[in-house]
């Protein structure tokens, strides 16, 4: 198992711990401002790793729809909800030790899961080009849920204005 | 560029160009440079449209025969083997229509120029007009099916726009809600025979997508090579090209107004005379016929379909026509005239006269282009009355008027010297002649020929009324003639109406086809096979001599009642039958009947359903609820006295447990995320664990 | 250190998972806890992907995740519209003071 690292290899782990530092940094940074700007780092990283893994178009839709859309979503949700210098990490000795606790059975049960399989696995084909037989499939198969799904957007489209509207009544409530 | 490719999206895109710009801009280009600047924007583009359409025209006339300039830009939807490109076509038929849609129309914009001065809305109103061209150039000169609907829905909306422009005014605004909400139920068909088309074109879905039985497209160039594989098949028992036939005109009758959805035609006069010259006169409302004409392939394998459209075209006309004898108002008078030619045009498409029916298409964009504008230009000199009772003499302050008024209605009226008389005679030859109806010919052509009789007494006495008698003061001063923006334009129409005359002088005279019949034969390949009753060219000649005989009549009689407005006759006669007229002129109360029956019906359903609702459904429920709480009285009893003394037991027990439990209800988020993962932790290991003791 | 395969990558999602989890069980602030989440879903679809190279060449993981992605985007917008919702109404985001439902 000790054969020299490939080019895959190397930008592999490269990218796996810029995903993995810049997602905890995202999880621990006192400052939400930071926090988000670090997650860019993470959906990044899971592009490429979608890269790697022959997922060409899932990858180039990561960075537009996470990064160009999410990410700004979050930024206006941390700008409108107007407390960026206060956006401190919980102190609550509870929640941490709580958190700490699940965090560190999950981490150990999920990568023992992982590890130790047994997975049934093929080996990988060469590189090829998704996005025509994704689109196929969008209009054939998985035509159902790819329809239902503009439903569902629009729903939230009318949700999130509902929601997000300000009602006179209740401005006068607060 | 090769041998039969021209930019023609060019034509369509340069008025979107300035809708875009008036739309977006305007506002502030009004305020800052004022209005000329806007209409050199909005009038200098469709001009631009007109000569390349010429340009594509000419272009065409080099082509050999059946061939088609066309456009492609790219291929719009593709899936499995069916395709639809985003590409433009120009044959015969659109380059007919492109030409009259961007003449016609240009010479409104500069009409407008004058007739929108000092309007707030000016801008706007360029910005719509623009946005009406795009839509409808992209109508005439879609290379398919699908793009062609996205212009027919374009002109409904800047038809409705158009007509509410004035919205401050409630009443306008309801007309042009009138107008969309008619135009959605014809539009509703028309999706309809679209979607019987395609199914019937054949197709199934499966796992790699849209099969068909061969390349399938909507492209009108190869429809007509499909459609015979349809022709064998039916649904619920009738064969699919007249049910798409029959949803194709449902479509037709909503755009072009015909019985029974031609309501909101009058109505839509609400809008700017221009609009009403542009829209609902020339162009917009003629798609219909234009669509029936298109798809004429389809029609003549359906002798059950074209006796649907010519009949309800004649009806129509003739309808119209009555009631258009009885209105005061010069704009509905023209209105329901409107509606009346179209019913000829649709006796014409009908019968497979196709191409008389496109010619009287052509003459009518003339004449009741120049008719609207000679009473826009009348409304603006009486400051915006439309009453014709309150107008006459004006013949005298306004010669240009008067006479391109005069010339429109000799046009209109079936004269043999200007433009009308050849197009609507030709159709009602056409309609005696045809034996490819299931009906005889001759009823058709008896009801046109009312029809006509009645069309030239209308226009005739409002001629009369407006034109002659003694000139009323306005405001203290007498009515002028108009700008020159104005009135240049109302005699270039005038003289259209005469010229294209000589683009459809009958085979009778010639003793050839005429010019616009063999320039459109390519396109109208499938009507030369319908059958003809084979009547000679003695019936012929007798058919012409009558309609100039009933033309003539309805002058006389205009004549007799109306001239110089001194005659007494039309008072004492609408006197003596009070009922009659009051039926006609409340237009048979067919507003008041669809109010009565489909809005009424529609609420009074609403009104039933909440009352079920109300009564049934809840009474039901509430008698449930009833007959339960009678049983839990009885049940309340031995609980109380029995179960109770366990139960208060177990309660007291579970109430103190419950009382340490419910701290950890926190109602907070994390901890009850904690729970779920703990939860899920728990259940895959032992999910695990088991499977080993077990597995 | 081998070769990259299967394992690999579900070693990157599963810390992925873990900080997100974390993530929403300790930070107070309503966007924090968005952060999580859409870790937690990134996690997820790092694996669907991963699964569907290694196991077998179908494209279906690749349309679930897309389908991931669309909802994750969707309940971004909604989350935002909630949270200016309770800052207006409550003046914070801080989920530990938004216990209504308290028992």
């Amino acid at each position: 198992m000790n054969e020299p690292l490939t080019l895959v290899d190397l930008v592999f782990y490269g990218v796996a711990a810029l995903t993995v530092l810049s997602g905890a940094y995202a999880v621990f940074s006192g400052n939400i401002v930071r926090a988000v700007f670090s997650l860019m780092g993470t959906f990044f990283g899971v592009a490429v790793l979608y890269g790697l893994l022959a997922a060409d178009f899932v990858a180039v839709i990561q960075v537009l729809v996470y990064v160009g859309g999410i990410l700004v979503l979050m930024l206006f949700a941390v700008m409108l909800s107007g407390n960026i210098e206060t956006a401190a990490r919980s102190n609550r000795a509870g929640s941490i030790i709580l958190g700490g606790l699940v965090g560190i059975v999950l981490l150990l049960f999920l990568i023992t899961l992982a590890v130790q399989g047994p997975w049934i696995q093929t080996d990988p084909e060469a590189y090829r080009a998704t996005t025509a037989s994704i689109g196929k499939m969008l209009l054939g198969k998985a035509l159902l849920p790819f329809e239902l799904l503009s439903v569902v957007l629009l729903g939230v489209v009318i949700g999130a204005v509902v929601i997000a509207r300000s009602r006179k009544s209740e401005e006068a409530d607060s | 560029m090769g041998e039969n490719t021209f930019p023609l999206w060019l034509i369509p895109f340069l008025p979107l160009v300035g809708a875009f710009i008036n739309g977006a801009f305007g506002y502030r280009l009004q305020r800052r440079f004022g209005e000329p600047v806007i209409s050199a924007i909005g009038v200098s583009l469709p001009w631009i449209s007109f000569i390349l359409a010429a340009i594509g025209f000419v272009k065409l006339q080099g082509l050999p025969e059946g061939q088609a300039v066309i456009s492609q830009l790219w291929t719009w939807v593709e899936v499995g083997e069916f395709k639809v490109d985003m590409a433009f076509a120009m044959d015969p038929l659109s380059a007919m229509m492109a030409l009259a849609v961007t003449f016609v129309g240009s010479l409104i914009h500069i009409y407008s120029i004058g007739y929108m001065h000092k309007d707030d809305g000016y801008w706007r109103f360029f910005c719509y007009m623009n946005l009406f061209m795009f839509a409808m150039l992209t109508l005439v000169l879609a290379d398919n099916l699908l793009l062609m609907f996205v212009g027919w829905e374009g002109v409904g909306l800047c038809s409705y726009l158009l007509i509410g422009f004035w919205y401050k005014d409630l009443n306008n605004a309801k007309a042009g809600m009138k107008a969309f909400v008619v135009n959605r139920i014809g539009d509703f068909g028309f999706l309809i025979g679209f979607f019987i088309l395609f199914w019937s074109l054949g197709g199934e879905w499966s796992e790699a997508g849209y099969r068909t039985t061969g390349a399938f497209s909507l492209h009108f160039g190869s429809l007509p090579a499909m459609i015979d594989s349809m022709a064998t098949k039916t649904l619920w028992g009738v064969p699919a090209p007249t049910l798409v036939g029959i949803f194709f005109f449902i479509g037709a009758a909503g755009k072009s107004a015909q019985i029974p959805l031609y309501i909101w035609l009058p109505d839509a006069m609400a809008g700017p005379t221009p609009v009403s010259a542009l829209i609902h006169a020339a162009t917009m409302v003629t798609a219909g016929v234009y669509m029936v004409a298109r798809m004429n392939f389809l029609y003549v394998l359906t002798p059950t379909a074209m006796t649907v459209v010519a009949l309800v075209g004649a009806v129509t006309a003739l309808f119209a026509a009555t009631i258009g004898c009885f209105q005061y108002d010069i704009k509905k008078v023209l209105a329901y005239s409107t509606v009346s030619q179209l019913g000829f045009m649709f006796i014409g498409v009908g019968v497979g006269a196709y191409w008389a029916g496109t010619y009287h298409l052509l003459t009518h964009a003339f004449f009741k282009a120049c008719l609207f504008l000679c009473a826009g230009s009348v409304i603006l000199a009486m400051h915006h009355e439309q009453d014709m009772r309150k107008m006459g003499g004006l013949g005298k302050p306004m010669p240009l008027t008067r006479w391109t008024y005069w010339i429109a209605c000799v046009a209109i009226a079936g004269f043999p010297v200007a433009s009308g008389f050849f197009s609507k005679d030709e159709i009602l030859w056409q309609a005696f002649n045809t034996d490819a109806l299931l009906i005889p010919g001759w009823i058709p052509w008896l009801l046109g020929f009312v029809a006509a009789g009645l069309t030239s007494f209308y226009m005739w006495r409002s001629y009369f009324m407006t034109f002659t008698g003694k000139t009323p003061e306005v405001h203290g001063h007498e009515p002028e003639e108009q700008r020159p923006a104005v009135t240049g334009v109302l005699v270039i129409l005038a003289i259209g109406a005469i010229l294209a005359s000589f683009l459809g002088l009958p085979h009778l005279w010639m003793h050839i086809p005429s010019a616009i019949q063999q320039f459109l034969s390519p396109v109208f390949g499938a009507a030369a096979n319908l059958k003809t009753a084979g009547y000679g060219h003695g019936t012929e000649w007798l058919l012409m001599i009558a309609s100039v005989g009933v033309a003539t009549l309805g002058l006389g009689i205009a004549w007799w009642l109306y001239r110089g407005r001194t005659s007494t006759i039309p008072e004492r006669v609408l006197k003596t039958f009070p009922r009659i007229h009051k039926v006609v002129y409340n237009k048979y109360y067919v507003d008041e009947a669809y109010q009565a029956t489909a809005i009424r019906g529609f609420l009074g359903l609403s009104r039933l359903s909440a009352w079920f609702d109300f009564k049934i459904v809840d009474g039901m429920v509430n008698g449930a609820g009833t007959i339960t709480r009678a049983f839990a009285w009885i049940d309340g009893a031995i609980d109380t006295y029995i179960v109770d003394g366990i139960v208060n037991l177990v309660a007291q027990t579970v109430k103190a447990i419950g009382a340490r439990l419910r701290r950890t209800q926190t109602g907070r988020l994390p901890t009850y995320l904690a729970g779920l993962v703990i939860g899920v932790i728990v259940l895959i290991v032992l999910t695990r664990f088991l499977s080993d003791v077990y597995g | 250190m081998s070769h990259v395969g299967l394992e690999h990558f579900l070693v990157v999602g599963a810390i992925l998972f873990t900080l997100g989890i974390v993530c929403v069980l300790t930070r107070r602030n309503a966007v924090a806890v968005l952060i999580g989440i859409e870790l937690i879903l990134n996690a997820a679809g790092l694996n669907l992907i991963a699964f569907s190279r290694y196991g077998g060449q179908s494209l279906e993981g690749s349309v679930f995740v897309l389908f991931i992605i669309v909802l994750a985007a969707a309940e971004a917008a909604v989350a935002l519209a909630l949270i200016l919702a309770i800052q207006r109404r409550l003046k914070t985001v801080d989920v530990d003071r938004t216990d209504s439902l308290k028992g």
